[in-house]
């Protein structure tokens, strides 16, 4: 999995360390870090390709504003990996271009299905 | 649904909030402070509540500062919303913002926008390479987590943040190939006159002296007017080398890394989105929002501190951010006029010295053309993944402002919202007509401002 050179870590402060999982791949990050900083820290790039040419990206500006770190995290596609701090067992993996829609056939939603609110959390609006 | 109500909301918790969130409470108002990141600080102090190295010798004094705008701020009696994005505000000042992946409300008889500054858009061929990274980027990978980029590394741009980054990586034992400075050659003429104003502020003109000094000591390679930089890949699509010109000479640096930086500009997605009036700032060649004195924008009642009313730095947002605290307590009978101008006055000279060394600064490190106005082949949106070359040609087929371009090519339509690509399309477009950048304006930005689910969206209507 890690094909790049990973970003090296200086002595840090003491911290609680957890495990997250890049592509399947435990890696050991600092509470703290980021999703972005851990793929950075685990060497995976491109961490993304672009929903055009389908090119590959890396996290560029790691505040918010370039949403180039878009990574699949916990099985929830487009996700800012920048502004996502690691937890423990988070299962972090690359995006691959644009997100993937659901199936389900517009027949297979009745009314109570929206009630219960099935869509929450998972289809981007913008 | 019972809507909290505050005095005085304040998006941004850098040293703007953080610290017109402090001075507010004191005047005995009912303060909020809404921040998009999961601590306070800003990217200033980024992590200062946790900072990640254990030497604190590498990133210096002037970031530990933060520590006394947080402790003040944890003593005085302010609501702290972390990890909370604001994606809309309505003209009577209900604030919606989502906070793990639930959305709330809250209302303000006041509003202080402090969300800071991003990076310039630094687009240049090969600049969308896996490698490629802004400084800011770096600097907040050493704050937040200690990590330190992978060699070989190169850093190219212009502007007190590239030598800074540099100096701090040096200290860090990072060995440091070259610093390609794109600064052109007349700039520094160019800013001659306005260096007797920037003696004001001596002790930030020393620190910027101190760093070149400290890099020449280490010995860093450190060339001067570079140009036309080109990051090429390998065959698996990573960074590995850059090209650049120094006068005729093209030479090359093999690189693993690259961090560029062009300065920075303030942050106007929110004060657009609010469609408060902007102008275009010509020195530093970016957008800001119209204010008073005191930072009140067009519309009465939102108020504007720190960078994202115009670049002047960490000191003077912090100072701004008092000012217009003690000013909206005004509004708000808390205390007299005349105690106001009394209880001021000695930060408003504060604030003046640190501003005096902007103009300096400005056209010191004002961008090289080739970043504003980049070469066709160049990318300049990256979401969308559209080059200057094609928004040339739009103009030349008729399109008058970055909304035509943008219907006709995506081009701001991506998840950044245009934050990465507006100044350059508007200033391509602005050569391209021959007109100023502010006839030529800015993306219509709409909200919500940040990606949202429609789960979030639809928690408002429960």
């Amino acid at each position: 999995m890690p094909n790049a050179l990973p970003f090296k870590r200086l002595p840090t402060n003491k911290a609680e360390w957890v495990t997250v999982y890049i592509e399947g791949q435990p890696v050991k990050v600092r509470q703290g870090d980021s999703a972005a900083a851990a793929v950075l820290a685990a060497g995976l790039q491109p961490s993304r390709t672009t929903v055009v040419s389908g090119s590959g990206r890396a996290p560029y500006c790691l505040m918010g504003v370039c949403f180039e770190c878009l990574l699949q995290i916990d099985g929830v596609e487009n996700v800012q990996g920048c502004m996502t701090p690691a937890r423990e067992g988070m299962q972090i993996m690359s995006q691959k271009q644009a997100r993937q829609l659901n199936n389900s056939k517009p027949s297979d939603l009745k009314p109570t299905d929206l009630k219960n609110s099935h869509i929450k959390n998972e289809d981007t609006a913008v | 649904m019972n809507t909290p109500e505050y005095d005085l909301v304040i998006i941004g918790a850098g040293p703007a909030g953080m610290s017109a969130a402090t001075t507010a409470s004191s005047h005995g108002l009912k303060v909020a402070i809404l921040d998009e990141q999961a601590a306070p600080g800003g990217q200033i102090y980024r992590s200062i509540s946790s900072p990640a190295i254990a030497n604190e010798s590498i990133l210096g004094a002037d970031y530990y500062h933060g520590r006394t705008l947080l402790s003040a701020m944890r003593y005085a009696k302010v609501d702290y919303f972390p990890s909370s994005s604001v994606w809309t505000v309505s003209p009577e000042l209900l604030i919606s913002f989502s906070k793990a992946g639930k959305s709330s409300q809250i209302k303000a008889k006041k509003l202080l926008i402090a969300t800071g500054a991003q990076e310039r858009p630094v687009p240049f061929l090969g600049w969308t390479l896996p490698g490629v990274m802004s400084c800011g980027a770096a600097q907040i990978l050493l704050k937040s987590s200690g990590l330190i980029p992978s060699g070989p590394l190169v850093l190219a741009g212009s502007g007190p943040l590239l030598l800074l980054i540099a100096a701090q990586l040096n200290r860090a034992g990072v060995e440091i190939e070259a610093i390609l400075d794109t600064t052109p050659k007349g700039r520094y003429l160019k800013s001659l006159r306005h260096l007797p104003a920037a003696l004001r502020n001596l002790p930030l003109l020393l620190k910027g002296v101190g760093l070149l000094i400290e890099l020449k000591r280490a010995g860093v390679r450190y060339i001067n007017n570079a140009a036309q930089l080109k990051a090429l890949p390998d065959d698996t699509g990573l960074l590995t080398k850059l090209q650049f010109k120094t006068g005729e000479a093209t030479d090359t640096f093999n690189c693993k890394t690259l961090l560029v930086h062009q300065g920075v500009v303030p942050n106007v997605q929110l004060t657009r989105a609010l469609q408060l009036e902007h102008q275009w700032d010509e020195l530093q060649q970016c957008w800001k929002p119209t204010l008073d004195s005191w930072g009140e924008s067009s519309q009465a009642g939102i108020f504007v501190a720190g960078d994202s009313s115009g670049i002047a730095g960490a000191r003077a947002a912090e100072y701004m951010g008092e000012l217009t605290a003690r000013r909206i307590a005004q509004q708000l009978d808390k205390l007299s006029q005349e105690t106001l101008l009394l209880k001021t006055a000695k930060t408003g000279r504060l604030l003046q010295q640190q501003q005096a060394i902007r103009p300096f600064l400005d056209a010191l490190y004002q961008p090289a053309d080739e970043f504003l106005k980049p070469s066709d082949e160049t990318l300049v949106c990256r979401c969308e993944e559209v080059t200057a070359g094609q928004i040339r040609s739009m103009v030349a087929q008729g399109c008058t402002g970055p909304n035509q371009t943008k219907a006709f090519s995506r081009a701001g339509m991506g998840p950044c919202q245009g934050r990465l690509c507006g100044l350059t399309v508007a200033q391509i477009i602005a050569n391209e007509r021959q007109v100023t950048v502010s006839e030529v304006g800015y993306y219509q930005i709409r909200t919500p401002i940040k990606p949202l689910t429609i789960g979030e969206l639809a928690d408002l209507a429960e």
